[in-house]
């Protein structure tokens, strides 16, 4: 076993990791730790852009994206966070511009921006061009952007180490973070790296649906780790399904399509939106959007022999635009459904797409042990962690601002904070857990597969916690995810080798996956009203007398070994704007 | 060797297939599989699939992996040709597994699948991806601007920006560079990609190490070991005219304009 020693270190390289990076490598001695090569990161697969109000083509503030972000949360967003990140918008997108990013651009040769969902000018008067874009490939810019500037700036990557656990050690009293242990893929060896100040900017985690726009990857490894350490993970009832998956497949085409002026039809041809956004239309926020999607389809008026699908039809845009503005999303038709965008609508569905819970964290990054208090020298940034600034849902072109926004804010908050910091002793047997964890998989006999219990584990997720939920659905879920939770006990793996065990690795995935897809079904049934993502069909209605506040949901063991979920709550910081019905 | 199938369904039906005639095929997977732990010899072993032809070979692989033998070893996320992991040779083509269909393959003959060429095979279809990108960081793949930055965004024109757009799409997946006869025979040899991010930035308005990238893509191991075989280019899985850069850098170093 290894012992590393950094100032700081980095979970995940993806827009958010490398966005921390390259800000702590400058400032203190920095590992980034990635279970991929940074460059396969899900951040590449964003499409549409990022916002800004750059006020480039029309008229913009800073305050109007304020506004849009916390309405198109459904008011849970904490109001002081959302106006950070809409003020440093503004010069996390130029930043990335002097880094390099080949944004598109305007006839006067500025930043182009486009317009998207849940972005308007003035308070909900008309949609307005918020997003900075490149194509329909700006998280994959962004991506490769912040890794060119990661070689730039010489950041350390330890590529193919996968972080399995979180060290806390308790000096005087207090929680600190005294680093992690990870497992290299290569080799099946453990290392322990010992760090003053720790990242998490691990992704989500939505591969426990089966309909996803999501990596196979993106499996809560970041949130698992912190959650199994008795730290509380937030508002996880709130998942956004995407409006325009493909049928089926749940690959992601951008609402950026709909930004350049594509419309949602159901069988009848007929532009549905009309009916349930009268403004903004197809542009509305996407949990309305996925929401009208399937009452559509329940009504009987969706598409194909099954109805179980609409159309985004791209058919009276000018080829030369869809060439131009949107080539990888026509292409993924033409390879997948062997369509041509040109001239036949293409066959959708709503696909599980972001998670806008996950680790508390505050406007600096630092995670959150309760309501208040800080864990010395832990950090979250991006999709892992929840600020909270997406609320109850997240507006498109809003994380990859995050992760830029907030990545960049972690990654100097930790590096100050371990220049002055001292390393935190570790605790006895530091890798005991993931020794123990590895040798129990690698060593079982048990008759449990992990790929069944991953299908079962995303059909019930799908069939009961997905865009339309009930207290009878939700509890169906809780119950089957228990029963999985005790068959995985009995998991086995047939790769019992060191070298690239990706067998193992599947395997541990798989049980991050099932405490996460606890966590956010009983969060889910204990909130007993409908806000933006999460929708209880028993209670269509919000409710801010009740449940204007943040879940906060703890592990706990009690001492003959057996594990509950302990639910609190977090008051939702206001400042500006007083909850108003949401209307598009 | 050869497994036969034991599923008792297919993994991943669509729901939509059911009351229509069944769309699956069966197909034979004939996998390059080494494991260093086990043999020093790399074998064949074939695998029977249920599958539907309009499913990825990915989605074989994924079959073959969870549900007859977990020792089948690959790099895979996104799953949609963005991420660049699972760059594989199928039917002797440098491809990507997550956007190959099954339907455009021959299914009545097995589909070969093996490690992509000229890197270390490390297990399986898992290769060492170290020296790709060692060339890929050679070739300085970051603007370099000189002078004070501009409080707000640096000016380009669309055509300035059209100039490269070609060559910002590379997702670094390793099959044109694999595919490259002049790279198996030396790797010493940049190879196309690390070419591809330098023309990236050389034909960047905003940028101003041209001449120094140029330089460096001048050496013995450099352009000028391109062959113009087009094996890059058709091996891209993003549709890059991967030669046709070659060929641009070529020519800026002889009339030094870019």
């Amino acid at each position: 076993m290894q012992i590393h020693k950094y100032d700081t270190v980095i979970v995940g390289a993806g827009g958010a990791g490398m966005r921390a990076a390259i800000e702590a490598t400058k400032r203190s001695r920095t590992a980034v730790l990635t279970k991929l090569y940074p460059t396969r990161s899900h951040t590449g697969a964003a499409q549409g852009g990022m916002a800004a109000a750059l006020a480039n083509v029309e008229e913009d503030n800073w305050e109007w994206h304020t506004f849009d972000t916390v309405k198109g949360g459904d008011y849970l967003v904490d109001q002081d966070a959302a106006e950070i990140l809409a003020k440093e918008a503004i010069d996390s997108v130029l930043d990335l511009e002097k880094m390099g990013l080949p944004f598109n651009r305007t006839p006067d040769g500025t930043i182009d921006q486009r317009r998207f969902g849940g972005h308007s000018r003035n308070h909900g008067e008309a949609p307005v061009r918020r997003s900075c874009y490149a194509a329909d490939r700006t998280g994959h810019m962004i991506l490769q952007t912040l890794y060119q500037n990661c070689v730039k700036e010489g950041v350390e990557f330890f590529n193919e180490f996968y972080v399995l656990d979180q060290l806390i050690t308790e000096v005087d009293g207090v929680k600190k973070s005294a680093g992690v242990v990870a497992y290299e893929l290569a080799t099946g060896e453990i290392h322990i790296f010992q760090a003053k100040a720790v990242i998490y900017a691990s992704g989500g985690c939505g591969k426990f649906f089966k309909v996803t726009s999501n990596a196979h990857t993106l499996t809560g490894d970041g949130q698992a780790a912190v959650y199994r350490r008795g730290l509380p993970l937030e508002d996880m009832e709130f998942f956004q399904f995407h409006p325009t998956g493909i049928w089926r497949m749940g690959i992601l085409l951008t609402e950026g399509a709909r930004g350049e002026g594509g419309i949602l039809r159901n069988k009848d041809g007929e532009r549905f939106m009309e009916k349930y956004a009268p403004v903004m239309k197809d542009l509305a926020s996407r949990d309305v959007v996925s929401r009208s999607i399937y009452t559509e389809i329940r009504e009987g008026r969706g598409c194909g022999p099954e109805g179980d699908h609409v159309y985004l039809d791209l058919t009276h845009l000018p080829p030369e635009q869809l060439d131009a503005k949107l080539p990888d999303i026509t292409e993924f038709a033409r390879t997948y459904l062997g369509i041509e965008p040109y001239t036949d609508p293409i066959p959708i569905q709503p696909t599980a797409h972001y998670a806008m819970g996950g680790i508390p964290t505050n406007v600096e990054g630092e995670v959150l042990a309760d309501n208040t208090t800080v864990v010395p020298g832990l950090y979250a940034a991006g999709e892992v962690a929840c600020v909270s600034v997406h609320g109850a849902n997240r507006l498109g072109t809003n994380s990859l601002l995050d992760i830029n926004v907030f990545g960049r804010r972690a990654g100097i908050a930790a590096a100050e904070y371990s220049a002055k910091a001292d390393f935190v002793e570790l605790p006895e047997n530091p890798a005991e857990l993931v020794v123990k964890q590895v040798e129990q998989l690698r060593e079982s006999t048990g008759n449990e597969r992990v790929a069944e219990l991953r299908r079962e584990l995303q059909e019930t997720m799908d069939a009961n916690v997905m865009v339309f939920r009930t207290e009878q659905t939700i509890k169906t879920a809780v119950e089957k995810i228990a029963e999985l939770r005790a068959r995985y006990k009995n998991v086995a793996i047939q790769d019992k080798g060191k070298r690239f065990n990706t067998d193992l690795l599947e395997a541990i995935e798989l049980g991050n996956l099932l405490d996460l897809a606890e966590v956010m079904a009983v969060s889910a049934l204990a909130r007993k009203e409908s806000r933006g993502g999460h929708y209880r069909e028993d209670f269509p209605n919000r409710d801010d007398v009740n449940f204007m506040r943040h879940t906060m949901a703890y592990r706990e063991v009690d001492a003959d070994g057996s594990e509950s979920i302990r639910l609190d709550y977090k008051p939702v910081v206001q400042t500006r704007y007083q909850p108003m019905e949401r209307k598009y | 060797m050869s497994t036969a199938a034991t599923l008792d369904k297919p993994s991943s039906a669509p729901e939509g297939a059911k009351g229509t005639a069944s769309p699956y095929i069966t197909v034979t997977f004939r996998i390059r599989r080494f494991n260093p732990e086990v043999s020093d010899e790399s074998t064949w072993q074939d695998f029977q699939v249920e599958i539907d032809p309009k499913e990825r070979v990915l989605d074989g692989l994924h079959k073959i992996k969870w549900d007859m033998d977990g020792s089948l070893t690959f790099r895979r996320s996104c799953a949609h040709g963005i991420c660049g992991s699972d760059a594989m040779r199928i039917n002797g083509r440098n491809r990507l597994a997550c956007k190959t269909l099954i339907k455009d393959l021959n299914p009545d003959k097995p589909i070969t699948v093996e490690p992509i060429k000229g890197l270390t095979v490390l297990k399986d279809l898992v290769v060492d991806m170290e020296p790709f990108f060692q060339a890929y960081r050679d070739v300085m793949p970051f603007l370099i601007t000189k002078g004070n930055e501009p409080t707000r965004e640096r000016r380009q024109s669309a055509a300035d920006r059209e100039r490269f757009d070609d060559t910002t799409k590379c997702i670094l997946c390793a099959a044109c560079t694999s595919s490259c006869p002049v790279f198996w025979n030396d790797g010493q040899y940049f190879g196309p990609a690390a070419i591809v991010n330098a023309h990236r930035f050389i034909f960047d308005s905003r940028d101003e190490a041209g001449e120094q990238r140029l330089e460096i893509l001048n050496d013995k191991d450099g352009v000028w070991r391109c062959r113009t075989t087009f094996n890059c280019t058709e091996a891209c899985p993003r549709g890059i005219e991967i030669t046709k850069a070659i060929q641009e850098v070529k020519r800026a170093l002889i009339t030094r304009r870019f």
